[in-house]
């Protein structure tokens, strides 16, 4: 008898999380539990043990600058899907769901603000779009932002948050590690200065890009920032990684960011920085 | 498919031909280039095509860096380490005569037996590399020598003192330099262009690739593992994320292919050694009469330009 099966390979996009993965407003270090707009008061950092849990886009942004100062710029850019990539999913469907998720456009958002008075260009990474992954609309979204820098002579502010380049774009998403690099060359020729801060997770290459090009580059407590994820370097050297691998405490220790600042303090100390930096004193 | 990669190859030739950017005669060198490429992507690449270009940019009797260096300069003399931590050998990087003038060349490089390629890393280099190749650019900068960069790498090496010396920001940096440059630089992929720890060498004013080369933003390994979650897939991701040299020049990623002899570079490395170096030439003779300073300014502009979005 030929035996005719019924097809239950869907994708169970829906469901429940598996056990034992914790509910993402459950503190992962101290199993602490809260409400939405309990961590929204405490800038998403846990009350308890000072757990950063992400951030997005938009909280961080207002808790970055002065109300009602930000000006967005470039939202209305979206990708496109140059290699008609198709994985499980097509490409297409991975952005609108995203969209549909996170509420924006892209996985980057621009604009200009001001923090504690002082002007600047901000560039705020998402990591909940897309794993804040970057394509062709970060990668121009970040080179405008630079621009924006330049034409207003204030400092850039980035904030980052990044799985790495986007792989469904291909090489263009590589080549999107030298144009934001080439962007953030043509700003320090004119004067400008980078501020980034870095947050959970930035890797591969954001952190080989802009991320690391900062005149001051400074980084939220227990954010992994490497070129290789803990996962790919494990299986490739097979050794036991040190506690603090890729950390940014570990990676202060070995001299490659200036300082760690916990979330609540990230605010002043930028707009320290703005305040040194800017040339016209505004 | 085909039309539509016809179609933006033509607009790039429309481009070419109303742009006088390259200064008289190598224009139309550059366009017949074009044209007989044109010609060749009418025939669509097959995912079939795709994979012989993986395999034949890891062919382990393919030429390597120092087998080019060998046969295209005089008087070479290598250049070792980073003046700070360490010699990294999975990078070449030194100076020599190519058609009489002081060029630096720099490189990945793959090691042939077992023991050459452990010492090499599998051309996978640390930070300690990229920091070798900056010295060694940032040198020619300074006398005015021409650089030329040859890119075979699997990517950058992703261990744990890799990230403790700063893999991420080296990275970035060689990035950096090569946008600062002010004397005329000229990348090939010559057989992997893996992820950023290639293209950290190839921002460059000419991007050339090898015809069985590959250039991508990870492996098809590491693609698959992630988005198929089966490593074994990699045949399927290679052929979605398409990282062969035809595909790379229709999306204004490279700038010209240089042709391979035979079946392949290793089947006459000195036939493939000629035809990398006429190549290397006429980028050269391209860029010599364009100033410094818009040398600088049109690379970066070059790679401000990339991306697709709407």
């Amino acid at each position: 008898m030929s035996s005719s099966r019924i097809d239950v390979s869907i994708e169970h996009r829906d469901a429940p999380e598996p056990p034992g993965r914790k509910h993402p407003n459950t503190c992962p270090r101290c199993d602490s539990h809260y409400r939405d707009d309990e961590l929204d008061a405490n800038l998403w950092v846990c009350p308890h043990c000072g757990h950063h849990f992400p951030m997005k886009a938009r909280a961080r942004i207002a808790s970055l600058v002065d109300d009602g100062s930000f000006v967005e710029e470039a939202a209305e850019l979206r990708s496109e899907d140059p290699l008609d990539f198709f994985d499980l999913r097509p490409y297409t469907e991975r952005l609108a769901e995203a969209e549909l998720k996170t509420g924006l456009g892209e996985a980057m958002l621009i604009g200009q603000a001001r923090v504690e008075g002082t002007g600047c260009e901000l560039a705020v990474m998402d990591f909940s779009f897309m794993g804040g992954s970057m394509g062709s609309v970060v990668g121009e979204k970040f080179s405008r932002a630079c621009d924006s820098a330049i034409e207003r002579s204030v400092p850039l502010v980035s904030v980052s948050a990044s799985g790495g380049a986007r792989m469904q774009e291909g090489i263009l998403a590589l080549m999107q590690l030298p144009k934001t690099v080439a962007a953030v060359e043509d700003m320090k020729d004119a004067g400008g200065s980078l501020i980034s801060v870095v947050a959970h997770p930035t890797t591969g290459g954001v952190l080989a890009s802009f991320a690391s090009l900062g005149d001051v580059v400074v980084a939220e407590p227990h954010a992994l920032m490497s070129f290789a994820g803990p996962r790919v370097v494990q299986q490739t050297t097979r050794e036991k990684l040190p506690d603090d691998f890729g950390l940014s405490e570990s990676n202060q220790r070995f001299g490659h960011i200036d300082a760690v600042v916990p979330r609540p303090e990230v605010r002043a100390y930028v707009a320290r920085l703005l305040r040194l930096f800017s040339k016209n004193g505004d | 498919m085909a039309t539509d990669h016809e179609l933006r190859l033509r607009e790039r030739l429309a481009r070419l031909r109303s742009v006088n950017l390259l200064g008289g005669a190598r224009l139309s060198g550059e366009l017949e280039k074009l044209e007989r490429q044109l010609a060749r992507i009418a025939e669509e690449t097959t995912d079939e095509d795709i994979w012989r270009s993986v395999q034949l940019a890891r062919h382990e009797d393919r030429p390597y860096t120092l087998d080019y260096v060998e046969r295209l300069l005089d008087d070479w003399v290598e250049l070792h380490g980073d003046r700070g931590r360490a010699d990294d050998h999975a990078i070449v990087a030194g100076l020599g005569r190519f058609d009489g003038t002081t060029v630096a060349l720099v490189g990945q490089q793959k090691g042939r037996d077992i023991k050459d390629r452990i010492d090499r890393n599998f051309g996978s280099a640390h930070p300690e590399g990229y920091r070798k190749a900056m010295r060694v650019m940032e040198l020619a900068g300074r006398h005015g020598f021409p650089v030329i960069t040859l890119v075979d790498t699997p990517g950058a090496y992703p261990g744990i003192a890799a990230e403790q010396h700063g893999q991420g920001g080296a990275i970035a940096r060689a990035h950096a330099l090569m946008a600062r440059l002010e004397v005329p630089v000229v990348a090939c992929i010559i057989g992997e262009g893996g992820s950023g720890g290639a293209s950290a060498l190839a921002l460059a004013d000419r991007v050339l690739m090898q015809e069985n080369a590959i250039y991508s933003v990870i492996s098809p390994e590491g693609c698959a593992a992630i988005l198929w979650r089966d490593a074994g897939e990699a045949k399927k991701a290679a052929a979605a994320f398409k990282p062969d040299a035809l595909h790379c020049l229709e999306l204004g990623v490279i700038d010209a292919i240089v042709a391979e002899p035979g079946e392949g570079a290793h089947t006459d490395p000195q036939e493939a050694a000629r035809l990398l170096g006429e190549s290397l030439r006429e980028s050269l003779e391209e860029l010599e009469s364009v100033a410094p300073d818009d040398l600088k300014r049109r690379r970066r502009a070059r790679f401000r330009s990339l991306g697709v979005y709407a």
